[in-house]
């Protein structure tokens, strides 16, 4: 099936959740919808699903107008953020209870449940009440409910949110292998650009209700269509700076000059918004065609395999990624450097104007 | 490791203990001590072992009482958990009228029992009543003071009246902590109201509900003061529960013996029903899980 959501919007009160969003979901494919707490995610989903009614806007599944039709009658599963099973069954009738309501036969039951729990890997733990299971076991139930029916649509809200790192990982290289060969729609919900990037497909970038731009999810982060989407899908934000052309060069509020080169040979004269990713930055040298910026080590967050020490300099505060671990004082002076073929430019109304080339955007500067 | 060996620390333990045996053990030890004895006066004193347990056990007027005690507490707890759950599932979940029916319920359980008693007393009378005369017009023969039945009823429904609102209000606690992803998920799967009910609501408040059961179970099962207001035990003995009974033996009839052997008893009653209930509910709770 496709489902296609046409000039959607939400209003309660006086509060827009959603803003006027059109999007086409393909059969089979899946979509990561990336933003931040409060975009309208969970709202988008609702609506989606068909627990709540647009305010404005049609949907359509095939072409069929099912714009105010119930959720029963929809064929859509949802899995939460929260872990919801039914807390007096025990994993078994929880992963069934959605075929007993549909009326199917015992024995094709079983043998559904039987097969999804072994997909999930909870196929040990069926006679279990949900809880005596572990976060993660619990989620996978939650999952396996929703996966037993053959829905058209399967919502994912943010479902790793309360897993423990560990799991997390463990059951997000999981996800779209048990998805794939399905002609289901899959929609994950993520505020995490590293979680959007691992899970692949799709991805649609929601800011404030609105949908900032819908396409294959590395061409999006290749290509942020504009200042929103780019500190969205960019883990730490990426950094800004404003900039100038005159007089045939880019000079950044930083007082740097960048020659207008490569991507950025197109750029108008007048104001635009420079954006570099913080792995594009580096406290090594990269060459002769490297800009050397100076500022004020504010703050090192050491993860172990990378360091992320924000700068601040010129009322600009910025972060630079570095591989390995790295003390630098606080106050200190610090030097680093940027490439200006991997600046992004934005233009006054925030748009993206030239991306880096997607080789130089992959791997590290240095 | 080394331990620190401070006998200082038996101080922190002496208020509590202080505590324990005034408002406890000293208590009860002198009801055991009554109930073991024969005593005239402080000087006058004899040991009669098991006589008063023996006396108070052949009672046959007490066996009257308790057979009364058991249905008063029964219905009650038949009307009030039901009835509770009932009016819980159909409050609002928001807005201003959460704040309204808050305090609607709570005000019946903020009136001192006396004035319950007082309360009803005055509604339920066939002559100036409110509440019997509207009875009386509608061609209903009613009377507590003289018929057994209408003083059950009324001593009945006091009862609800009086404490429902604490069912209400912990279950509606219970229902509150249901994050509202639960009934999204169960309208994903098509399930009805009833299901939603069995298999979400009902196990969620399953906590609260053990707690509720044995707060009416042992608040009803000494049940003293309303009844007492309202009817005084009558007519005849057709309202008088164990409490009355018990006061009448050791104030009234200064039975002091057979009252304090009938104290230990019944406190054993109680202490026993609640502790099978609750050793039930949460094997019961068990044995679903495993």
């Amino acid at each position: 099936m496709t489902l296609k959501l046409e000039n959607i919007s939400k209003i309660v009160g006086a509060e827009t959740h959603i803003d006027d969003v059109s999007i086409t979901l393909e059969p089979g494919s899946f979509n990561v919808l990336l933003g931040r707490t409060q975009a309208g995610k969970t709202t988008l989903m609702r609506i989606m699903a068909g627990l709540e009614p647009p305010t404005k806007g049609h949907i359509f599944v095939d072409g069929t107008d099912v714009t105010g039709m119930a959720v029963q009658k929809r064929n859509v599963a949802m899995v939460y953020q929260q872990f919801i099973n039914y807390p007096s069954m025990n994993v078994y009738d929880n992963i069934a209870s959605p075929l007993k309501l549909q009326g199917m036969a015992k024995a094709e039951i079983e043998r559904r449940v039987k097969s999804t729990a072994e997909l999930m890997h909870i196929e040990h733990l069926l006679d279990r009440l949900p809880q005596e299971l572990s976060g993660g076991q619990q989620q996978r139930t939650a999952m396996a409910r929703a996966m037993v029916k053959d829905c058209t649509l399967l919502l994912l809200d943010e479902p790793l949110v309360n897993l423990d790192y560990k799991l997390r990982e463990e059951l997000r290289a999981e996800i779209p292998n048990l998805l794939a060969e399905r002609d289901t729609i899959v929609v994950y919900a993520t505020t995490e650009p590293m979680e959007a990037l691992l899970l692949g497909g799709k991805c649609a970038v929601m800011h404030q209700g609105c949908m900032t731009q819908f396409g294959p999810t590395t061409q999006v982060y290749h290509n942020p269509a504009c200042v929103e989407t780019g500190l969205i899908f960019s883990d730490p934000p990426i950094n800004l700076v404003d900039a100038e052309v005159r007089d045939g060069n880019l000079f950044l509020a930083s007082g740097h000059q960048v020659a207008l080169q490569g991507h950025l040979a197109g750029l108008d004269r007048g104001k635009h918004t420079i954006g570099v990713r913080a792995n594009h930055l580096s406290v090594k040298n990269p060459g002769s065609h490297a800009i050397a910026m100076q500022g004020q080590v504010e703050l090192a967050e050491i993860t172990g395999s990378e360091t992320f020490v924000h700068v601040h300099f010129n009322d600009v505060s910025w972060v630079i990624q570095e591989e390995g671990v790295h003390n630098p004082r606080l106050g200190e002076a610090i030097t680093f450097y940027v490439d200006p073929k991997r600046l992004f430019a934005f233009g006054v109304n925030n748009q993206l104007e030239a991306a880096p080339p997607v080789a130089l955007q992959n791997g590290k500067a240095a | 490791m080394n331990k620190i060996t401070n006998n200082k620390a038996w101080f922190l333990v002496l208020p509590v203990f202080l505590i324990v045996a005034i408002s406890a053990i000293i208590p009860l030890m002198t009801v055991v001590n009554y109930s073991v004895q024969d005593i005239f006066d402080p000087q006058t004193r004899f040991f009669v072992g098991t006589e008063w347990f023996k006396q108070v056990l052949e009672d046959t007027r007490l066996h009257d009482a308790l057979v009364r005690q058991i249905i008063y507490t029964g219905s009650i707890l038949a009307i009030e958990i039901p009835l509770g759950i009932a009016i819980a599932l159909t409050l609002p979940r928001k807005g201003w009228g959460v704040s309204a029916c808050m305090v609607l319920l709570a005000l019946p359980l903020l009136i001192p029992w006396n004035v319950v008693g007082t309360i009803w007393q005055i509604f339920g009378r066939a002559d100036i009543g409110l509440g019997g005369y509207v009875i009386r017009s509608l061609g209903i023969s009613y009377n507590y003071s003289q018929n057994p039945m209408d003083a059950w009823i009324t001593v009945v429904v006091m009862d609800v009246w009086h404490w429902t609102s604490l069912v209400v209000l912990l279950c509606y606690a219970g229902l509150r902590s249901i994050p509202d992803a639960y009934y999204q998920a169960a309208k994903i799967d098509g399930a009805s109201n009833w299901a939603v009910f069995r298999f979400i609501q009902l196990p969620k408040m399953q906590s609260v509900l053990v707690i509720g059961v044995l707060l009416r179970f042992m608040d009803s099962f000494m049940i003293y003061t309303e009844p007492f207001v309202l009817t005084g035990g009558g007519p005849g003995n057709s309202t008088t529960f164990l409490s009355q009974y018990l006061t009448r033996m050791a104030v009234g009839q200064f039975d002091l013996g057979p009252a304090a052997a009938f104290s230990i008893i019944y406190f054993l009653i109680i202490l026993l029903v609640c502790w099978v209930f609750y050793t039930v509910v949460m094997n019961a709770g068990k044995r679903e899980e495993q």
